[in-house]
């Protein structure tokens, strides 16, 4: 016996082919078909996990923590509207349609927005009583699907949101299964019941800049330019897009990054399209300064925003307000164990199971059989979320949100979290130096810039 | 401007501007008649109007007249540019020249009659509202169309009917091609009696409701299957 024969060999992965690429290919090659589900990206991308606020020291000082008043209030819409929303905090509920979410989460981001101030949106499928009913302040968004578009819906609405595309698949339409096309679902949207409903990537009445103007001028004519007119896209020429959409009249631009969710839609447009929502931010502050339209249009940049240092850095890069999508869904409940019913825990890691996942990894939005009731339309499993306790905890992690947010700012010395600035940042990769244009820790230096 | 609810109300569009014309559409009584003058191609004329009103304009317009109107009857003597009747919910609109791109896109209800052709897009995802083109239809016209119905008294261009759902489309001339899913079905006693309430609602004396095309859906993309090699 020699010296290496009781020495085994350790696993070697390959990085080319990892287990979770063979599992990919395999999968493929059984179905012939490409994946399909929902959240957003999973890839890890620079993020603002790679910045760091340089707080008040010496050279700053700070406003008192518990005491001093830091404000948050955030108006969207100042431009052309003649009644801009006015909200409380700069932190919104993305649009997300009824039919992707069941009715009971649409209900409950809508009574938690209103509870803290804020505003909710509508989604691909149109308007419904509930949500109308629970929101104060409700954003109609104007889809290239146009499923449910309704002029009184328009009217009833706070303001409106053209969608040219979102972050999960800037350049895609929409998709909901058959198996979330319920009858409810279907009649809103115009459409068989149990279709798998794939969505237009274009509007059907416009194309380009030049149209979007036209139709941005029908959209105010028709609600007699009261109401804000957002523009939302995914991250991907975002310089340029969030211009071309100022130049179109744009009151509000929403800047989606790719870590931003879906419902449902290919795992290749997911993960290998756009830009991540760190440089997106910075891109689209950089073009609103450069038109001259600061303080004038306001910017909402979403996509993958999870904590108040997240809204914080946001903030401090040039947006004025973000929008919660994957993260008011895990808020809910998603992904969690168990879901809770007159008090009591019920676990539920056997359905995650049946679907292939578990607590934590779960991304199957698409097949409507959410163990937790968030994203479904079975009348049974819908039940598993209270709207009751849903906006309580949705209210609950807003106002958590906040808190960290204010700290922050109040730490910065500011006594608005709108005050923040990029001044108040640095880096801590090379990437997010470069992407966000903030100084490398310890260094004056930012990639691209002369030393 | 003088807006009465007793006399048809005259509106200078190049006077007043748009907004202003669409305010004062807006302020009319049920059963007001309307006519709009000096119309020069403008956009977004007599859009989200909610009153039943008849409106008639003199000209050519630009994108969306009549767009998103639930109520009133539009008259365009004219041609029209894209989207009109886009969305429209009630009320007939009647182009009496032609339609520009994406005629009736959208239109959930109402009927819009082009007495001249409309171009590419026309119907475009239509959910549950009417459309009667006289003349000529343009590429990709009734795409994803999900309810309602549309007559083409001419001939339609490529791809129509791509992607359809549940609406119908009627061509009284050629068709050059059809669209993924769209196909020829016989015309049943039901669709005659559908053509031929189109032709008079619209005017149209020049179809034969008996020799026309019936497009409908294939429904071979109502559920995706890799297996079928659909084009997805």
């Amino acid at each position: 016996m020699t010296d290496h024969d009781d020495i085994t060999p350790a696993l070697r992965e390959s990085a080319t082919y990892p287990t979770e690429m063979i599992s990919h290919i395999q999968s493929m090659s059984r179905s012939g078909r490409y994946e399909i589900r929902g959240w957003g990206a999973k890839r890890q991308v620079p993020s603002f996990d790679d910045l760091s606020f340089i707080t008040a020291s010496l050279s700053r000082y700070p406003l008192e923590g518990y005491r001093e008043r830091c404000e948050t209030k955030t108006v969207l819409g100042s431009r052309f509207a003649s009644k801009p929303l006015e909200l409380d905090i700069p932190i919104t509920i993305a649009g997300m349609s009824f039919g992707s979410l069941s009715a009971a989460a649409k209900d409950s981001l809508g009574r938690a927005a209103t509870a803290v101030g804020t505003s909710t949106t509508t989604g691909d499928g149109g308007m419904t009583e509930e949500e109308r009913r629970a929101s104060k302040h409700l954003v109609y968004q104007c889809l290239p699907s146009r499923y449910g578009f309704n002029p009184e819906h328009l009217r009833m609405a706070d303001a409106i949101e053209v969608v040219v595309g979102q972050g999960a698949k800037p350049g895609g339409g929409g998709m909901l299964l058959g198996q979330k096309v319920s009858e409810r679902v279907a009649k809103m949207r115009t459409l068989p019941a149990g279709v798998d409903q794939r969505s237009a990537s274009r509007h059907p009445d416009w194309t380009g800049p030049d149209d979007l103007t036209i139709k941005i001028g029908e959209l105010r004519e028709a609600t007699n330019w009261e109401k804000p007119i957002y523009v939302k896209f995914g991250a991907t020429r975002v310089f340029n897009d969030v211009k071309l959409a100022i130049a179109a009249g744009a009151d509000v631009v929403v800047v989606d990054g790719m870590q931003g969710g879906t419902g449902a839609t290919q795992d290749v447009f997911i993960e290998h399209t756009g830009i991540p929502t760190l440089p997106a931010v910075r891109l689209a502050a950089e073009a609103i300064r450069e038109v001259g339209m600061t303080g004038k249009v306001q910017l909402i940049v979403s996509g993958g925003i999870r904590t108040g240092a997240d809204i914080a850095k946001a903030l401090a890069l040039g947006a004025d307000a973000v929008s919660l999508g994957v993260a008011s869904l895990i808020a809910l409940g998603c992904n969690s164990p168990y879901y809770e019913s007159d008090g009591e825990q019920i676990d539920v890691t056997a359905d995650y199971a049946a679907l292939g996942t578990a607590p934590g990894y779960c991304h199957e939005c698409q097949t409507g059989a959410c163990p937790v009731g968030v994203t479904t339309q079975n009348p049974e499993l819908s039940k598993r979320l209270d709207p009751e306790l849903g906006a309580r905890r949705m209210t609950n992690y807003l106002k958590a949100l906040t808190m960290e947010l204010t700290t922050l700012a109040r730490a910065c010395g500011k006594n608005d979290v709108h005050h923040l600035e990029p001044e108040d940042l640095v880096a801590l990769t090379i990437e997010a130096s470069a992407m966000a244009k903030v100084p490398l820790a310890g260094t004056s230096w930012i990639p691209g810039q002369s030393f | 401007m003088s807006v009465q609810t007793d006399a048809p109300t005259t509106l200078d569009v190049r006077a007043l501007g748009v907004t202003a014309v669409n305010r004062a559409l807006r302020a009319l009584p049920d059963g007001a008649q309307a006519t709009l003058v000096e119309v020069r191609g403008a956009h977004n004329l007599a859009v989200g109007l909610t009153n039943k009103i008849n409106i008639t304009i003199n000209g050519n317009t630009g994108y969306y007249v009549a767009g998103l109107c639930d109520g009133p009857d539009v008259t365009i003597n004219g041609s029209v540019g894209w989207g009109v009747g886009e969305n429209l919910m009630s009320g007939v609109v009647r182009v009496r020249g032609n339609a520009s791109e994406s005629t009736a896109a959208t239109a959930h209800g109402g009927l819009v009659i082009v007495e001249g052709d409309a171009s590419s897009r026309a119907a475009i995802s239509l959910k549950g509202g009417n459309l009667a083109v006289a003349g000529n239809v343009g590429h990709m016209s009734a795409f994803m169309a999900q309810a309602g119905t549309v007559l083409v008294g001419g001939d339609a261009g490529d791809s129509l009917g791509d992607s359809l759902y549940e609406a119908v489309v009627y061509v009284g001339g050629k068709i050059r091609s059809l669209g993924a899913d769209a196909r020829v079905e016989e015309l049943t006693e039901a669709d005659i009696a559908k053509i031929r309430e189109m032709c008079a609602a619209a005017g149209f004396d020049h179809i034969n409701p008996e020799n026309v095309t019936k497009v409908a859906s294939a429904k071979q993309l109502y559920n995706f299957d890799a297996l079928k090699n659909q084009r997805y």
